[in-house]
């Protein structure tokens, strides 16, 4: 039961910045077709995350580790959130994940990553 | 049908202290010891390359060989077993029948396939596809509208891996053939052949391919039976050895069948194997298989449908399907309750079973499924039944 530990239940259940934000800087879409998950990011940057917003579907890792990563990016910039990896992920869940579910907990950080590469590109 | 528990090793495995509820045999079936034991027995006794040495161990290993291609025959109805061809599995048996199409060739199959016999087709040749009738099951009607004279082959699936839906292969083949008597039609027998009686004379396909690892044998070999005279007519799949008669510098005679497609030293150990898991499947007796596989999936539906929140897709009565449950359950996600089914040792399977396009059709992302075979007891699904509550009441 270890993966399913109250915290991440209670991020699935109640998951924090779930929605949309007005006029985000950035708009990333990442889906894991295996599964059928999707996570849609939503970004306001200026210099640091100043907001962020996830919507989508999934598994319960997928929507937990949404959830819980949009509470620990709020105020990180580029190069911190470039930094984050898979052991950070597992540090956030508090457990260490089985092969066929990394991909689940990962997806979140994918999109985000994936978000802040077009900000550069858009942005320069 | 008599206990056979003690027969399959793996079952007498604990993890953590329990025991191991196996609900996953669509994807392969477990082995039991007289199958293994005849595979280590060609490793111990007569290992050597079949139809080559002039020697007492390779011409054993050889007899061996072809006698599990009799039993393959025999088990299946074929007349004559030159007409079983040796493959890696039932994937590689639909590519060698594919690879004969053309890029305007017209292919019909249904929207339940698997994607083994999906992908080739689509890949190779031009595709149209048989869509969801009632209840899970296809309108035999539609085919009126989807065989045309132009069409070259229909690939159709004997049981659905998902749905569980039994399509009635030989009633489709008499429409097909009636609308258009070139019509090829290949049956996807690997739910099939592992779980009920079935005579390929009977069936009048052209073509059936199916699995050996997902009937108690070995991993690594799949059958393509196929009507002498179409598989003639066929080119080979692969060139190299053991296919030809005479190699030339300018030409190569192609060997007779089966051999013309099977290039390459074969899994001869696998094929023994098979030959043993078909003798295993016969004592026990394919009537009774299917019986019991009835019984167990009219049982696993009762109290899947008695649990608040849970889905079930396909046929409504257990005569209709084979042994195999997709279901999901409400709020919570396939994978989560194959994960937590897991640590009770529960083992089905989450995703979307290689059938994508079925899926989306139904519009759900994913379906958990267990399925079952010989060795299944009320006992494991109640496990599972257990298992799903409790996943319920996390997830409330």
């Amino acid at each position: 039961m270890d993966l399913y530990r109250e915290i991440i239940l209670d991020h699935y259940k109640h998951p924090r910045n779930f929605g949309h934000l007005d006029k985000p800087d950035v708009v990333m879409e990442e889906g894991n077709v295996t599964c059928g998950d999707r996570i849609v990011m939503e970004i306001k940057y200026k210099g640091t995350i100043e907001d962020i917003r996830f919507n989508g579907e999934g598994c319960a890792i997928s929507q937990a580790s949404a959830s819980m990563l949009t509470e620990k990016v709020k105020g990180m910039n580029k190069k911190q959130m470039r930094k984050l990896s898979r052991i950070d992920i597992e540090e956030m869940l508090g457990t260490t994940l089985t092969p066929s579910r990394v991909k689940c907990a990962t997806l979140p950080l994918e999109v985000l990553q994936k978000a802040m590469v077009s900000l550069n590109e858009n942005y320069g | 049908m008599k206990d056979v528990r003690g027969d399959f090793p793996q079952l007498k495995r604990k993890i953590n202290g329990k025991r191991l509820v196996y609900l996953d045999s669509s994807a392969t079936s477990l082995k039991p010891r007289q199958v293994i034991s005849k595979e280590v027995e060609y490793y111990e006794m007569y290992c050597a390359n079949v139809f080559r040495g002039i020697y007492r161990t390779s011409e054993e290993a050889s007899a061996e060989f072809e006698k599990a291609r009799g039993k393959v025959a025999h088990f299946i109805g074929a007349s004559d077993p030159a007409e079983v061809v040796f493959t890696r599995n039932t994937t590689e048996s639909i590519n060698l029948v594919a690879q004969a199409m053309k890029k305007t060739d017209e292919v019909v199959t249904s929207i339940m396939e698997h994607h083994s016999n999906f992908v080739p087709w689509q890949q190779l040749a031009e595709l149209k596809v048989w869509k969801l009738g009632e209840d899970g099951r296809l309108d035999l009607r539609e085919l009126d509208r989807l065989v045309t004279p132009k069409t070259k082959l229909l690939a159709i699936t004997a049981v659905s891996n998902v749905l569980g839906t039994i399509n009635p292969i030989r009633h489709i083949c008499h429409i097909v053939k009636k609308i258009n008597p070139h019509c090829l039609v290949l049956a996807d027998a690997a739910q099939a052949v592992p779980h009920m009686k079935m005579n390929v004379r009977d069936w009048e396909a052209d073509f059936v391919a199916f699995s050996s690892h997902k009937m108690l044998g070995p991993t690594g070999v799949g059958v393509l039976w196929g009507k002498r005279e179409v598989l003639e007519q066929l080119s080979p799949y692969q060139y190299g050895g053991d296919m030809i008669k005479e190699v030339h510098i300018k030409k190569t005679v192609f060997a007779d069948l089966p051999h013309k497609f099977e290039a390459g030293t074969p899994h001869i150990a696998g094929v023994i194997g098979l030959g043993a898991a078909i003798d295993y499947l016969q004592v026990l007796g394919m009537d009774a298989i299917r019986k019991h596989e009835i019984e167990i999936t009219r049982y696993a539906l009762k109290a899947l449908t008695n649990l608040k929140g849970i889905s079930i897709y396909g046929p409504s009565d257990a005569q209709d399907r084979g042994g195999v449950i997709a279901f999901t359950m409400k709020g919570t996600h396939a994978h989560d309750v194959a994960q937590l089914l897991d640590e009770d040792n529960v083992c089905i399977r989450a995703g979307h079973h290689c059938a994508m396009p079925l899926h989306e059709y139904l519009h759900i992302p994913a379906t958990a499924r267990a399925s079952f075979y010989v060795y299944t007891t009320t006992e494991d699904v109640d496990a599972l039944i257990v298992g799903l509550d409790k996943i319920r009441k996390i997830f409330a």
